[in-house]
């Protein structure tokens, strides 16, 4: 169990600059009003952020990947049951890499 | 809706255990990345304690991930400072999506809240609020959940990783994104949703095309989505007073 100082500087730069954005963004709009148009944004940007994040990641995971995905979103379609989707996906991509 | 007033937010005790209990729900999607973390973190040389620290303090996984994949001797604290910052600058507008509920909140309560708030917590809290539930709790209790979730599985990773042997392509990995995947269908809102969610993608993806990596494409796709849709819903609400803007007051 050792602890250096340096590893710890490290560990708390990284923790700042996490906790920077963390609060950052909500911290700017809590102290300016923004216009119109930043407000619009802010309904649209929950869904945006997962599309913008989810569809590099399939992208390198190629056509299985894709078919994982479709697996999962259809499952949760179905049921509503967020265990049973993610174990559809990462069952139906462990099937195709077997086969493939 | 989101636009829905701001003064039923609440932050009750109820509120926390449900937030609780959708993270349990998703354990098997947020248990293989922590464990992955701790693995590379003890292959890095990084002592338990550190690693539990690094885990508790930052609890960002892919910073985490990149910082270990450039750690040195002695730790780079400019590098993995500056990494953490631009790879946790998506976090930034999660933040700034929950102002509906957050505008309410102060002291611990909003500041304690966004300490924890991570990916899945957002997401989940999104799917809340768009079922017209609003109670800051819950974003507190499924952040909390995920907290501790991600220490135990960083430690089991650190203690039990040479035991683990998972290859970096295997299946169980996918575990991660299926859970956001799982999550799009309690976000979607309907057909309005399309066209800024395909501008999104399509942009994120052209941004990975060019040669960019993280963070950028998600920021330029998330923006780029975002704006599009609010740019269809002001020119479709001109005219009319009360818009899809009202989230805030």
């Amino acid at each position: 169990m050792t602890l250096r100082w340096d590893v710890l500087a490290a560990i708390l730069g990284m923790a700042v600059a996490t906790y920077l954005c963390r609060a950052g963004g909500y911290a700017v709009l809590r102290v300016t009003r923004p216009p119109r148009f930043v407000q619009a944004m802010l309904q649209h940007l929950p869904g945006a952020i997962f599309i913008a994040f989810l569809a590099p990641a399939l992208a390198q995971g190629g056509w299985t990947a894709w078919a994982a995905a479709g697996a999962t979103i259809a499952t949760q379609a179905a049921f509503g049951r967020l265990a049973l989707s993610i174990a559809a996906g990462v069952g139906v991509l462990w099937l195709l890499a077997a086969l493939a | 809706m989101d636009q829905a007033g701001d003064s039923r937010v609440t932050f009750t005790t109820a509120g926390v255990w449900r937030g609780v209990r959708a993270t349990l729900a998703i354990t098997i999607g947020l248990a293989p990345f922590g464990l992955v973390v701790g693995v590379v973190s003890a292959a890095k040389g990084l002592s338990l304690i550190e690693t539990l620290l690094m885990s508790a303090l930052v609890f960002a996984g892919t910073s985490q991930i990149v910082a270990l994949e450039l750690w040195s001797d002695p730790a780079p604290i400019l590098a993995a400072s500056l990494a953490a910052l631009v790879i946790n600058l998506r976090l930034a507008p999660m933040g700034a999506a929950l102002a509906p509920l957050l505008d309410r909140m102060h002291g611990w309560r909003l500041w304690g809240t966004l300490a924890a708030l991570v990916d899945n917590s957002f997401a989940l809290t999104i799917a809340e609020m768009r079922a017209g539930r609003r109670d800051v709790g819950f974003l507190f209790g499924a952040s909390l959940a995920m907290w501790v979730n991600w220490i135990v599985m960083c430690a089991l990773g650190h203690v039990f990783g040479a035991v683990l042997r998972l290859p970096p392509g295997h299946p169980v990995f996918f575990a991660a994104t299926a859970t956001l995947l799982a999550l799009l269908v309690p976000i979607w809102r309907g057909r309005s949703d399309l066209l800024p969610w395909a501008v999104a993608g399509a942009v994120a993806l052209a941004v990975q095309w060019v040669g960019l990596g993280a963070p950028w494409p998600v920021l330029a796709g998330a923006f780029a989505g975002a704006a599009t849709g609010a740019a269809r819903d002001l020119r479709r609400d001109q005219g009319a007073r009360e818009g899809h803007g009202e989230g805030r007051r």
